[in-house]
């Protein structure tokens, strides 16, 4: 019978703290960030899809087409081809297509890198109804950037 | 009591139009409070501050398609989110809001409040049967048995409110109570109820909530068990008229609370009665069943049962014992 | 606590509990043949989810499983990180410093406390709680973007790296660990405690219901939470110490009571202990590289190798079997989850749905990391 009386008496106390508490929450500011008109402001090390980074003079791509990135890559979404121009030592880029629709952000490509020529970029808003939105063309994004 | 044309009309208009406004913005009122205690900010978007949002889901409800699934009790699925929606809006016809404004003053108006709400959970056995749905069905047997056991302790507090005022008119029991908050039921210190009132209130408090399937006892829609519960197969407007019911029931429950405990529209200093007191009563009460439902988790069905038959029955059972004793001696 | 009811077998049904259903958070289906609201015999059925993550292993470089390792336990990646790291560490021999090792330490650390925290608010959403979600999800959010800022994701981590880890801490991280050990401190009492753990209703909802016996554990091999909430006194990293986890001072919440409240309360002071963790581990980091130079191509000897950590959900065991070439010739993993699951059915027979569900919720299910 003492856990009867007991129960009822802490009980109520209990569920009596509990409306006091989301009380006071009430009244608190909202944390919460109001999305498309507050833009939160990603880390430098936020991991977008990949993107090429151009030479700072040339705007051309720092790539040299050694193919470690598509041989790092874990689910083969890299695919690169570059030739080698006349009068060049270098070979240079000429398609650079990374398959986002596979690619599990783990890195890999950008630490196999080790001509400067890849970073991630700091898009995260990407949404389509389209899958080939998702397969991107790095170069021409470079070319657009420029 | 006069016998124009127009009373009934009118109150008709009054009650439906009230009932449509309050299930609307019950539901924005419960998505900002539930917003604002676990700081978000809540429906933003429709209107200023959200404001239209009831409207905008309105009109997205009516557009839908009724689907009537197959295997369905046809009829019985069309009818009962209609039933759902009756009783509410009937028993609003007795409440009085203030000293003239009422639909009806019946002689018996709380036997009939009580025999319309047991009329609700109806709907919610037939809905849930007429589904067809395993959930469903579970969700509307254990909506039926929680009813029943809580309509017992309900009905032993209001025998001591009868039993103070002498009348079973909702309008004389508010009456009853005019004059200052010292007069309301809950706080009474006259005819011999020393201040135990309030036991009684809780008591009618937490059944009301229990009536209604409000949390924490909204075992019958506990969404992490039963899905959607009885309205697990209902959608459109089927779904919104359950939903405009719900919160109806918590319109009339939060009515009834306030005319038999909290002096109805007596103002609480004794000054300016009027339909204002009524309905600042009424939200504050209603705000309190929102604040509780976004405080508490949901209890278990035979806790619930329990809370009613161990604890609930025998406290009112004494409540109406000792009421009625002290009558007798003072 | 079984009510004593009889059960009547000639009048059952089967209840499709999932795949889709809100209270399997994700989709594992269980086939429950209920009497009324009794269950008289529940079956989990796996394989939603399979991903074949045991074979991608074997047909790619040892480095390139390490994305995988965060899909399966999302909630804590890291863990997982880090114990397929320890793994091929130990068969190629490979040294970490020890900054690397104590950072791996605190970020797993950090990741376990986000994973109890989901855990909470979850396992609050099937009790019908909705208001603790958003507060646990406030503080999970600061774990997040702490975690954000060193590994450049949110919750499928891939951060360890075999020998070190990616990416150095820096000040600011530090400085804003050290803030949130006191926020999640100052708000536990309050939000988490008095609002939840002290709450009757939430009391009499898992109180005595989902009963555990230790032997049952041992049957079944149930580590973690569940197995400390039935009086085993059993945490890998207290057990069969790893990485520097001997040089820290914590303990091991064990309770008694084998009921759902038991393996509650574990949770929540193993958060505590976290805290505690990563605060002498923030102390005691040292300075120095966290990357050792490690082949670009690593090719094992031959031979099997084991080990063992323990992720929020229990002990996760990584089984490497090497044949000397540069893919691992099989990788099988031990994933806590899929034991802790296996109980289900026994334990719930003659519950009730609603306390199967509690039960069910208070087991910690990730249901990726189950399938794999």
């Amino acid at each position: 019978m003492s856990g009867y009386w007991s129960d009822i008496l802490v009980g109520s106390k209990s569920l009596v703290t509990g409306l006091m508490i989301t009380a006071r929450q009430f009244f608190r500011p909202v944390v919460t960030e109001n999305y498309p008109y507050e833009v939160p402001v990603m880390t430098e090390l936020f991991r977008g899809h990949i993107e090429l980074i151009g030479n700072e003079e040339t705007g051309k791509p720092n790539c040299i087409v050694c193919m470690a990135c598509q041989r790092a890559c874990p689910s083969g979404c890299i695919t690169l081809a570059g030739k080698k121009m006349e009068g060049d030592k270098k070979k240079t880029l000429t398609k650079y297509v990374l398959d986002f629709t596979k690619c599990s952000l783990c890195g890999s490509c950008v630490e196999s890198c080790k001509f400067n020529a890849l970073r991630f970029s700091k898009e995260y808003n990407l949404v389509s109804f389209n899958k080939d939105d998702f397969i991107i063309d790095l170069v021409k994004r470079l070319e657009d950037q420029n | 009591m006069e016998t124009s044309i127009w009373r009934p009309i009118l109150y008709l208009v009054g009650i439906m139009a009230f009932a449509g406004l309050n299930a609307a913005y019950l539901g924005w009122c419960e998505r900002k409070g539930a917003a604002r205690i676990q700081r978000r900010v809540g429906p933003t978007e429709v209107g200023f501050a959200g404001l239209l949002q009831p409207l905008a889901d309105g009109i997205k409800l009516m557009s839908k398609q009724l689907i009537v699934p197959q295997g369905v009790d046809g009829i019985i699925f069309r009818v009962a989110p209609v039933i759902a929606m009756i009783p509410a809006i009937t028993s609003m016809v007795v409440i009085p809001f203030s000293g003239d404004i009422q639909g009806r003053a019946m002689e018996l108006s709380v036997l009939l409040i009580f025999a319309l709400a047991s009329l609700s959970m109806i709907a919610v056995l037939l809905g849930g049967w007429a589904s067809g749905n395993k959930y469903a069905i579970i969700s509307s047997a254990r909506a039926v048995s929680q009813n029943l056991a809580y309509e017992i302790p309900m009905l032993l507090t209001v025998i001591a409110i009868v039993m103070i005022s002498g009348s079973m008119n909702l309008r004389d029991i508010a009456i009853d109570q005019q004059g200052g908050f010292w007069h309301w039921n809950i706080f009474r210190f006259e005819n011999g109820h020393f201040l135990y009132m309030w036991i009684g209130f809780i008591i009618f408090f937490i059944c009301s909530l229990a009536e209604t399937n409000r949390a924490p006892f909204d075992m019958a829609e506990a969404e992490s068990e039963l899905v959607a519960g009885y309205m697990t197969e209902y959608g459109s407007m089927g779904f919104g008229l359950f939903m405009m019911g719900e919160y109806l029931n918590i319109v009339v429950g939060a009515c009834l609370t306030v005319t038999l405990f909290l002096g109805g529209w007596d103002c609480p200093f004794g000054k300016t009665p009027g339909v204002w007191w009524f309905l600042l009563k009424i939200y504050v009460l209603i705000f309190t069943v929102i604040w509780v439902r976004w405080t508490y988790p949901r209890t278990q069905i035979y806790r619930l049962l329990n809370l009613s038959w161990k604890i609930l029955i025998p406290f009112s059972l004494v409540n109406v014992l000792v009421t009625a004793a002290l009558i007798k001696v003072f | 606590m079984t009510l004593p009811v009889e059960l009547r077998h000639d009048e059952t049904f089967v209840l499709n509990l999932g795949p889709q259903h809100p209270a399997t958070h994700g989709v594992l289906r269980v086939k429950l043949t209920m009497d009324g609201e009794y269950i008289v015999k529940a079956e989990p059925v796996l394989g939603y989810v399979h991903r074949m993550h045991e074979k991608l292993a074997e047909v790619a470089p040892y480095a390139q499983f390490m994305p995988n390792t965060a899909r399966m336990d999302y909630l804590h990646a890291l863990a997982f990180n880090h114990g397929y790291a320890l793994v091929v560490e130990k068969a190629a021999g490979i040294e970490v410093p020890e900054r690397a090792e104590y950072i791996r330490v605190i970020t797993v650390e950090l990741n376990r406390i986000a994973s109890h925290l989901l855990w909470w608010a979850a396992f609050l959403l099937d009790l019908g709680g909705f208001t603790p979600l958003l507060y646990a999800f406030d503080d999970r959010e600061h774990v997040i973007d702490l975690l954000e800022r060193i590994t450049g994701s949110r919750l499928t981590y891939c951060y360890m790296r075999f020998g070190g880890v990616y990416n150095d801490i820096d000040d600011e991280f530090i400085t804003g660990t050290r803030d949130f050990i006191k926020r999640l401190r100052s708000r536990m009492p309050s939000l988490y405690h008095d609002l939840v753990t002290h709450n009757i209703i939430l009391i009499k909802r898992i109180k005595d219901i989902g009963f555990i016996s230790a032997e049952q554990c041992r049957k079944y091999g149930a580590t973690g939470p569940v197995a400390r909430g039935s009086g085993i006194d059993y945490d890998v990293r207290k057990n069969e110490p790893f990485s520097v986890y001997p040089e820290l001072d914590f303990d091991v919440p064990v309770y008694d009571e084998c009921d759902s409240m038991a393996r509650y309360m574990v949770r929540m002071d193993e958060m505590e202990q976290s805290l505690r963790i990563i605060e002498q581990a923030l102390d005691k980091l040292p300075d120095g590289p966290v990357q050792a130079k490690v082949p670009k191509i690593l090719k094992p000897e031959a031979g099997y190798y084991y080990s063992a950590v323990e992720t929020a959900r229990g002990s996760l065991g990584h089984r490497l079997v090497s044949d000397g070439g540069k893919n691992p010739y099989k990788l099988k993993l031990r994933s806590p989850t899929f034991s802790n699951l296996s109980l289900f059915g026994e334990v719930a027979e003659g519950m009730l749905l609603a306390d199967a569900l509690a039960f069910m919720g208070s087991l910690d299910l990730v249901i990726p990391e189950i399938d794999r």
